[in-house]
């Protein structure tokens, strides 16, 4: 479930690790918070690593919160899951400046960035109406990760804008 | 050359390239010396899009290899069109024969098929995307009338859709070449292509004209291809457009003597026929071409995986047949 959405201050960006940001981010026990997310993908970053809240997850975003380092920024944050670099590395194609805390009570206990894989398996569908991962076969989608796109596996087809829009969200 | 499946001529190093060139040459040369060496070995066709030519060579080809065929038929009568999947069809298919060939429709189909099956498969096209053994015949072809290194080839018609193209294009990267892309504005060379083949070619120059004139006189290899009507909305926009890359006597007057003009077959209007009893002519070489080239191709398939000493060699599975869901 999505439990919050509304706007939240953002002090960590003024005072580095400083006791505000550890405050703020803390407000979950365990778990996950995905920081520094590009205004208006945090729906996105929820998608793309398949949390929809059908597992019970606790789950808080905010959107357009204002950020020193964008204009606006978003923010996830999951309650009771920890997610693993392999995990959160498809977020480099919606939100490369992420970084990612893992949270065990109530602590900041790692605090990574997003890097691009090579390649990503199962989250995205292929645009191409041709290619043979977009019908009925047996078949986990796969992209190779370019520098500022993704291209089929199996088409080749190349998407460098809207990434988004390919996320698979059957 | 070491590789499980044919699945796109992007995998093709240049030493490959050479293998299966060369291993045509012998067989052109001597034909006899290999008529039994596939004996009991079995080839599945599997065509899910129309192709006779192919198809024909590919059976010409296994057959002269002392081997034979068996053909799934058109889609309109086989299990395909009660709904099963690719990845099913070759799985069930790979238990009868000793390597398959696949034309399919869908972009990737090969690529996908080839992760089902221990045999080795052969693309022969899927969509608009790979049809490396048209690619090889080409690449024979060149070798033979102009050679391979420092080369200039024009690439002249429908860049865009032209699947005959863009393998032949990745697979010229291999060596020395200068490649010109002609064609309309309409139908040129598709981005992912370009990315590759600036990817790949670091002795590669290419590139892109909508006219034929400013080249032609610099090339060694014209290598064109059709212009297809449905490209177009409408018939006029068809005819004024492809009239531009049609070829006669008079057009190649201001190229080489040496000039050697290709086509994939079949032409409709882009080479005129005057041009066929010239020496520039080499699409009905390289039309035959096909059956040596794709020989060479199944021989050293088939030797990998281990069936070509010309022993009993039938699958294990042969007999299965009636176990699955065989196909009527
Ligand atoms: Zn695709």
């Amino acid at each position: 479930m999505v439990t919050e959405v509304r706007p939240m201050s953002d002090d960590h960006d003024h005072h580095d690790d400083n006791a505000a940001h550890e405050l703020r981010v803390s407000k979950i026990q365990d778990g996950t918070v995905i920081d520094h997310v590009r205004g208006g993908q945090a729906l996105n970053v929820l998608a793309i690593l398949g949390i929809d809240g059908t597992n019970g997850e606790e789950v808080s975003v905010g959107m357009n919160v204002p950020s020193n380092r964008f204009a606006r920024k978003d923010i996830v944050k999951v309650e009771g899951r920890e997610l693993s670099q392999d995990e959160v590395d498809v977020l480099s194609l919606i939100a490369p400046d992420a970084t990612i805390n893992i949270v065990r009570d109530y602590e900041v206990v790692e605090k990574h960035r997003v890097e691009r894989p090579e390649y990503v398996e199962g989250v995205l569908s292929c645009p191409n109406a041709d290619c043979i991962t977009t019908g009925d076969e047996p078949v986990t989608s796969r992209f190779e990760v370019l520098p500022g796109g993704v291209r089929c596996a199996y088409c080749e087809t190349i998407v460098r804008e809207e990434i988004a829009a390919l996320i698979d969200t059957a | 050359m070491r590789h499980d499946h044919l699945i796109t001529s992007k995998q093709l190093s240049r030493a490959d390239i050479e293998t299966v060139l060369d291993r045509a040459a012998e067989i052109d040369a001597d034909p006899e010396a290999v008529a039994d060496r596939h004996a009991n070995a079995l080839l599945g066709l599997l065509f899910f899009e129309p192709s006779t030519r192919t198809k024909m060579s590919f059976e010409t080809a296994m057959k002269r290899l002392g081997g034979d065929v068996v053909d799934m038929g058109s889609v309109e009568s086989s299990s395909v069109k009660k709904g099963e999947t690719l990845a099913d069809t070759v799985r069930v298919i790979e238990g009868y024969t000793d390597a398959l060939v696949l034309r399919h429709p869908k972009q990737g189909a090969a690529a996908m098929a080839s992760e089902f099956v221990d045999v080795p498969l052969l693309n022969a096209g899927d969509g608009a995307g790979h049809h490396p053994t048209q690619t090889l015949l080409d690449l024979y072809t060149i070798q033979e009338n102009a050679g391979l290194d420092d080369l200039t080839i024009g690439i002249m018609g429908d860049l865009k859709y032209g699947r005959t193209v863009h393998s032949l294009a990745y697979a010229l990267t291999n060596f020395e070449t200068r490649q010109h892309f002609i064609s309309p504005e309409s139908l040129q060379l598709p981005r992912e292509v370009v990315y590759d083949l600036h990817q790949q070619g670091e002795d590669t120059q290419i590139r892109e004209h909508e006219t034929l004139e400013p080249v032609l006189s610099s090339l060694d290899v014209l290598y064109v291809t059709r212009i297809q009507r449905e490209r177009f909305p409408d018939e006029d926009e068809y005819q004024k457009v492809a009239g531009e890359y049609q070829i006669d006597i008079e057009t190649l007057e201001a190229a080489s003597d040496e000039l050697t003009v290709m086509h994939p077959l079949p032409r409709v209007d882009e080479i005129a026929p005057e041009i066929d009893d010239t020496d520039y002519a080499a699409y009905f070489e390289q039309a035959h071409n096909a059956v040596p080239v794709r020989m060479a191709l199944l021989d050293l398939f088939l030797r990998d995986h281990g069936t070509g000493t010309g022993a009993a060699t039938a699958t294990d599975d042969a007999a299965n047949g009636d176990g699955g869901e065989a196909d009527e």
